[in-house]
């Protein structure tokens, strides 16, 4: 799922600042999982917001909505026929979503209530961490179903570097060294042979660094 | 083919060798770095270039490598894969090459959030084991990593760093082999304090025969106080100081630590020397270069002409 953040309120206060009728839109999906903008979100935000306008003197007005997913234009183009009076609509979904409820409300200013931190899984509840870039060219087959992209540190492909210890990475006592994961499966599968192989350099164009990606299936178009 | 540097004939021709690293400044000033060069003069074969090193911003190791290269030394061009991708890395390849830099040692660097500019954007598009790969086969085949020819081979001479006191364990000589036959020819090691330690990892290397197929370099650093010690001991990852070391060194009077520090220093010369297949030692002096000459001559090293 993605994960995102809730930016520092005080942010989303500046963003609206000027505003005095917003719309608060959520979405049910990966950011309702990792409790940052689902329904549940929406309200907790929308009076937060009402009470500091208000306690300053200067109400706000803060409709809420939650979208079955932002990112589908079926569900963001329903947003296109309510909006009239607004100054701003406020998104806590992630960046995905935010950009197509901008699309959608055309000469509106959209604001993002999020920070779309990384897709990831949630570790035990409450704790969610990355676990995949979008390389656009998997190699978990050889790494034992670890990423070594999104979960070493350097995106090293002949790991560890030399500042794994006790499992850690180098970077973070709590972020497990990827490479010292690799390297205990190898153990327990047997296969510590395959780790002599020298992972050849990376085609990155499959990745970000070939410009923005799109997938189009001829068949699936209407 | 030209001659080969000095490094290079030193080690083939089976001396002991010394090198040391050289820290550059953090300005512009060409004058530190040859004041850092005039203490190593006559002492070492070869001076590492650290390339902003724990990823702070400092002179460039190939301008800096120049400057030693002037003063008549053989220079070692440090090269991370944190700041540059394989275009950037290949380009400087070419351009060491043509200023007769021949020593290029591949690493992965340390982390940008370790320096001065922790928001940078890294790079990591190759690895350390792919930056060596990638020079061999500038060298020995005469195509870019792209595939394309190169009108003019780089004539390089390869290495690469290790740290045997990283984990996990086991997988640092196997490690070693991957970057040895990828192309690296010569070895510096993370600082050696824990000598039994290191003596247990080259036994793996000789197992692996990797001795024979790589010359290798011990690192070694002097150190100037407890406060030194106990701070790599529990800031710098993988690195290992013996608690016994580090007591050692606090147990001498403030006005002796340096002593200590020295005479540490020498012991782990004599005991690393003695493994087989240790072909020489990396002096990496923190910011101490002038200390330099004392510990080759203390050690009892040939002086270098
Ligand atoms: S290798 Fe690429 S696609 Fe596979 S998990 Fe890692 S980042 Fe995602
Ligand atoms: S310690 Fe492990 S995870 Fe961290 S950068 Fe090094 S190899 Fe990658």
């Amino acid at each position: 799922m993605i994960v995102a953040d809730r930016k520092p309120f005080d942010e989303i206060m500046g963003m609206i600042e000027s505003c005095e009728r917003i719309l608060l839109v959520g979405c049910n999906e990966c950011v309702t999982v990792c409790a940052a903008g689902g329904a549940k979100e929406v309200a907790l935000l929308a009076s937060q917001i009402r009470m500091k306008r208000k306690a300053g003197g200067r109400p706000i007005e803060v409709d809420e909505k939650t979208l079955e997913r932002q990112c589908d234009p079926e569900y963001a183009k329903s947003l296109a026929e309510t909006l009239e009076g607004y100054d701003a609509v406020l998104s806590i979904a992630c960046g995905c979503g935010v950009q197509l409820v901008a699309e959608t409300c055309q000469g509106l200013r959209v604001l993002p209530g999020l920070n779309t931190r990384f897709m990831g899984v949630t570790e035990e509840h409450g704790v969610w961490a990355e676990r995949c870039q979008g390389c656009g060219d998997c190699v978990l087959d050889r790494t034992c179903g670890i990423c070594p992209v999104a979960r070493c540190a350097k995106s090293i492909m002949n790991g560890p570097c030399g500042g794994s210890q006790n499992g850690e990475c180098e970077l973070r006592h709590d972020t497990p060294c990827a490479w010292q994961l690799i390297i205990d499966r190898l153990k327990a599968s047997g296969e510590l042979s395959r780790y002599g192989e020298i992972a050849k350099p990376r085609d990155w164009s499959a990745s970000r660094d070939g410009g923005p990606r799109k997938r189009i299936r001829e068949d699936m178009k209407i | 083919m030209t001659a080969p540097g000095n490094l290079e004939r030193v080690l083939t021709s089976g001396g002991f060798a010394v090198t040391a690293e050289c820290g550059p400044p953090r300005g512009a000033d060409p004058e530190s770095i040859r004041k850092k060069g005039g203490y190593l003069k006559g002492f070492v074969d070869a001076v590492n270039v650290t390339d902003n090193q724990t990823a702070v911003v400092r002179m460039s190791s190939m301008a800096s490598c120049l400057i030693l290269k002037e003063m008549g030394f053989d220079p070692v061009l440090q090269m991370t894969v944190r700041d540059r991708n394989r275009i950037a890395l290949q380009s400087d390849i070419l351009g060491a090459a043509a200023l007769g830099i021949r020593n290029i040692l591949c690493l992965s660097g340390d982390h940008q959030s370790f320096g001065d500019h922790p928001g940078a954007k890294n790079v990591y598009d190759v690895d350390s084991t792919q930056l060596i790969d990638m020079a061999r086969t500038m060298r020995d085949e005469g195509r870019f990593s792209g595939g394309a020819e190169i009108t003019v081979r780089p004539e390089i001479f390869i290495g690469c760093v290790e740290n045997p006191f990283a984990d996990p364990f086991e997988i640092r000589a196997p490690r070693l082999a991957k970057k040895i036959s990828a192309g690296a020819r010569f070895v510096q090691t993370q600082c050696v304090f824990n000598v039994e330690k290191f003596a247990r990892w080259m036994e793996m290397v000789r197992d692996l025969g990797l001795h024979e197929k790589a010359y290798i370099l011990a690192g070694i650093t002097p150190m100037k106080s407890p406060g030194m010690a106990r701070y790599m001991k529990n800031s710098v990852p993988g690195m290992d100081v013996p608690d016994h070391l580090v007591e050692r060194m606090a147990s001498v009077p403030k006005e002796h630590h340096r002593e200590e520090g020295m005479a540490i220093c020498l012991e782990t010369i004599e005991r690393v020397r003695a493994i087989k297949g240790v072909a020489g030692i990396h002096i990496m002096a923190i910011e101490w270069e002038e200390i330099v000459p004392d510990v080759v001559k203390g050690a009892g090293l040939r002086t270098r002409p």
